[in-house]
């Protein structure tokens, strides 16, 4: 392996979009107050559903393990204040766009009483990286960019040797959002001390921190916590304010120039990308001894009066949000989990916050109704493709169903960022139509490992038969023959008796 | 409070067919005032009824199809097709010719191959092309333009009208007084008399550097083909693709033997180069959609448009070569795949 080769990347495509973020920006992080009722998921990462420690009617602590982490893949959920515990049962979640989700349900008390410190502070230089891991598991603690991967069973990754680099991500390049902005602004310097924390956790000593060029509070900031920290290992790089820069390969791309193969992972490029959110939260929970009780989120969009950033509570209803930034104006329209390109539009704001819920956007017009015409071919999408695919030749294959076509034309590389959508003269939706047909591909790949095992199954069984015939044939075989030499000792015998009667 | 859900992306831009579509009619505007200025009124009684069947026969393909004719008639494509037409047409046009060039781009180049975005050829193109083999004697009549030789009188707009409307010119008048052949046809017929490019460039209808009146609608062109593409509603690969492909060859020709080859001035403002350029090859439906299949494909008209000049029977070349490298887009669009981001790219390695 040759030295690693650091120059800034660049992304084909993307857009310019209009940042929108200015207006949730004018004040500082406020923070919400406990609300009546916390409803928390028992499944807000990737991977399995955390399983429920409480009984219905226990009176829990803040900080209180609820739900420990089931499975090679999941994380822990804490009650994020103290309070009866009335329900365990199904609720709606943002996950679900709205539907219900097994939930535990906490009538609060009001007292926001905390438990003693979860184990003695120690400090993380004297826990060896597997241990760090482990603690970092305790914690709940999982990707704060939205993705929600837990972050334990990330960074385990680096136990296999590939990763040389930690890629902090600090880019939020979706309009609207700023939680990451005011969260860089107000708290560089857990966000540093973080980033220490998983180098070490990984035993690495390179942390490239992603910002883009258009947050100039964020990057003085994180400059002098920098400073403060004498780090050489940590070097921030500005990157253009391109979207969708902040996609996971998007940003390993603009910091290192790798391009991360097809199917493949970070780390086959050396890299772990983790969100400054997680790396603050890393060091609230293995430095201040908190686990992960509440998060920063965006409320924005011309659907709310005034537009802000808050610390909720995870299991605070978004209702609860919305009101804190005024509640909603007239035209209030479309409810929105996440940014407006790959935000998930759910039905009711009855849904609590939970780690993944970065932004909660409120927009005054439902756009995307317009007739669809049909594609003209006139080639902006793949000008703004991120990944370089030509979206209206796959949009092709795929109203063809065309399967092979699909995969040669790189469905799955597409990263479903939207570009191409918001480009479309024809508005035709090609990320829903590709997130269709991906769905339908995963299917068929089912379907055709299904295919798989049941011909290896029914040839087995064949052979089975096969066998099993020729041992009977065998069997039979042998049988007559012993039929056949007794067979003829038997009729002499009764020949034999016979005679002796007739005598 | 209850939503209703909708599917990511949450905005969109302001980019529509229509919209695209009288962008395209607006950046024409100049050019067909100045072509009006130059070769008369022709002009307009050819567009109007470019329009009129062009709109009429797309409507009627959309019922024959079984589809509402507004999904169509909303997107103006048609109204491009007939604008497209009118500008290629002689300015003195029997209004069956125009007829005749509209309906078959619409019916059969654009409906029989399932309406916009499907058809492979370009309608207007495709049209043009069928009057210019069916009618080649209509096909040479454009009317000198003004300000060219001073002993001609232009038509009137009752004479230009009737003359549409019947194919009857005025008593005393007769096709040659009325018109006269153009640069190009005078270009070609002349070097094959053996006659000096400098001779031929001596001659009234002959401008700066293409035809009198040509050159100054092709400046309006250019115009509205530049507007066009600091709107990015076209982009610039095919436009500078068909320029290189017809100006390269034709200035080595120049450089090499200036006698019998013009120079890439005049072919740039002769005859349909900068019209092809900017508005007829940049036809998204029947180009080739990648990056560098656009150049691959607007090369390649261009050096059809010289070589077909140069070499072949018709004197402008611009309606055989878009047609021509209309029929190569598949192939053009299968070699010029860009490579996806992650397939072997740059590695660690």
């Amino acid at each position: 392996m040759s030295a690693p080769t650091l120059d800034l990347g660049k992304l084909h495509g993307g857009m310019r979009l209009e940042a929108q973020k200015a207006q949730s920006t004018t004040q500082s992080i406020l923070e919400l107050p406990v609300p009546k009722q916390l409803i928390i998921p028992l499944k807000q990462h990737v991977g399995d559903e955390a399983q429920p420690v409480i009984s219905i009617g226990e009176r829990v602590l803040k900080g209180q393990l609820l739900a420990e982490h089931y499975g090679s893949l999941g994380a822990p959920v804490h009650a994020s204040s103290s309070g009866k515990v009335v329900a365990i049962e199904p609720s709606p979640v943002t996950r679900r766009y709205g539907d219900k989700a097994p939930c535990i349900v906490i009538e609060t008390d009001g007292e926001d009483q905390a438990i003693e410190a979860w184990e003695d502070p120690v400090d993380y230089r004297e826990l060896d990286p597997s241990s760090l891991m482990q603690r970092i598991l305790q914690g709940g603690i999982v990707g704060l960019g939205g993705a929600v991967f837990p972050t334990a069973q990330k960074l385990m990754q680096a136990t296999t040797g590939e990763i040389e680099m930690l890629i902090l991500n600090g880019v939020e390049c979706e309009p609207y959002i700023s939680c990451d902005d005011m969260l860089m602004r107000e708290s560089a310097e857990s966000i540093i001390s973080g980033a220490r924390i998983l180098m070490h956790a990984m035993s690495i000593d390179r942390c490239l921190l992603g910002v883009e060029s258009d947050k100039p509070e964020a990057i003085r900031a994180l400059e002098q916590a920098l400073a403060g920290y004498d780090d050489e290992r940590v070097v921030l790089k500005q990157i253009p304010t391109i979207y969708p820069s902040g996609g996971e390969d998007q940003l390993i791309q603009l910091v290192t120039n790798r391009e991360v193969p097809t199917r493949g992972l970070p780390s086959d490029v050396g890299c772990l990308v983790q969100n400054v959110g997680t790396a603050s939260a890393v060091h609230d929970w293995i430095v201040e001894g908190q686990p992960l009780l509440s998060r920063i989120t965006t409320v924005s969009g011309d659907g709310v009066a005034k537009p802000l950033n808050v610390r909720a509570r995870l299991g605070t209803p978004i209702a609860d949000l919305v009101e804190a930034a005024g509640g909603y104006t007239e035209r209030a329209q479309v409810l929105i989990i996440g940014g407006p390109m790959t935000g998930k539009s759910i039905s009711t704001d009855e849904v609590p916050v939970v780690k993944a819920t970065n932004c909660v956007l409120v927009l005054s017009e439902a756009p995307n109704r317009e007739r669809e015409l049909p594609c003209i071919r006139c080639g902006e999408c793949a000008e703004v493709c991120p990944v370089n695919l030509l979206p209206q030749q796959l949009y092709w294959h795929a109203c063809a169903d065309n399967e092979d076509k699909m995969r040669e034309f790189g469905l799955v590389d597409c990263i479903e960022c939207g570009c191409c959508d918001l480009v479309c003269p024809s508005h035709i939706p090609l990320t829903y139509d590709f997130r269709m047909a991906k769905a339908r591909i995963r299917e068929l790949d089912d379907e055709k490992a299904r295919a798989e095992r049941a011909r290896r199954r029914f040839e087995a069984r064949e052979q089975r038969l096969k066998q099993e015939e020729q041992e009977r044939a065998e069997e039979l075989q042998q049988q007559k023959d012993r039929a056949r030499k007794t067979g003829k000792a038997a009729i002499a015998e009764i020949l034999k008796r016979k005679r002796r009667k007739d005598d | 409070m209850q939503f209703e859900r909708l599917n990511a992306p949450h905005i969109r831009s302001t980019s529509s067919v229509p919209r695209i579509m009288l962008q395209v009619l607006l950046a024409l505007v100049p050019a067909a005032i100045a072509h009006v200025w130059f070769f008369g009124p022709g002009f307009l009684f050819n567009l109007i009824i470019a329009t009129g069947f062009c709109v009429a026969s797309e409507a009627a393909m959309m019922v024959a199809r079984g589809r509402p004719p507004e999904d169509a008639l909303s997107d103006y494509s048609a109204v491009v097709t007939a604008a497209l037409i009118a500008f290629a047409l002689p300015s003195l046009t029997p209004w069956w010719v125009t007829a005749i060039a509209s309906t078959f781009g619409i019916v059969v180049a654009k409906h029989l191959y399932g309406g916009i975005g499907f058809n492979v050829f370009n309608p207007a193109m495709a049209g043009y092309v069928v009057v210019l083999v069916a009618f080649p004697a209509d096909m040479n009549l454009w009317v000198a333009p003004r300000m060219g030789d001073t002993d001609y009188t232009m038509l009137s707009l009752v004479e230009t009208l009737t003359f549409t409307l019947t194919g009857w010119l005025p008593e005393a008048l007769t096709y040659d007084a009325v018109s006269r052949a153009t640069p190009l046809d005078l270009m070609k017929s002349g070097l094959n008399q053996m006659q000096t490019v400098e001779e031929i460039r001596a001659l009234p209808v002959m401008g700066d550097f293409g035809g009198r009146g040509w050159e100054w609608i092709g400046n309006f062109l250019a115009l509205g083909g530049i507007w066009l593409m600091i709107k990015r509603v076209i982009r610039w690969q095919i436009p500078l693709g068909v320029l290189a492909g017809v100006l390269t060859p034709a200035t080595i020709a120049f450089l090499i033997e200036p006698g019998s080859n013009p120079g890439p001035g005049y072919h740039l403002f002769s005859g349909a180069t900068i019209l092809c350029a900017f508005f007829v090859a940049t036809d998204p439906v029947s180009a080739a959609t990648s990056t560098r299949g656009r150049i691959v494909y607007g090369v390649g008209i261009g050096f059809l448009i010289y070589a077909i000049r140069k070499w072949g029977a018709y004197a402008d070349g611009a309606a055989f070569g878009v047609l021509l490298m209309n029929m190569a887009v598949p192939a053009i669009d299968a070699i010029t795949r860009p490579r996806i981001v992650g397939h072997g790219g740059i590695s660690r390695e």
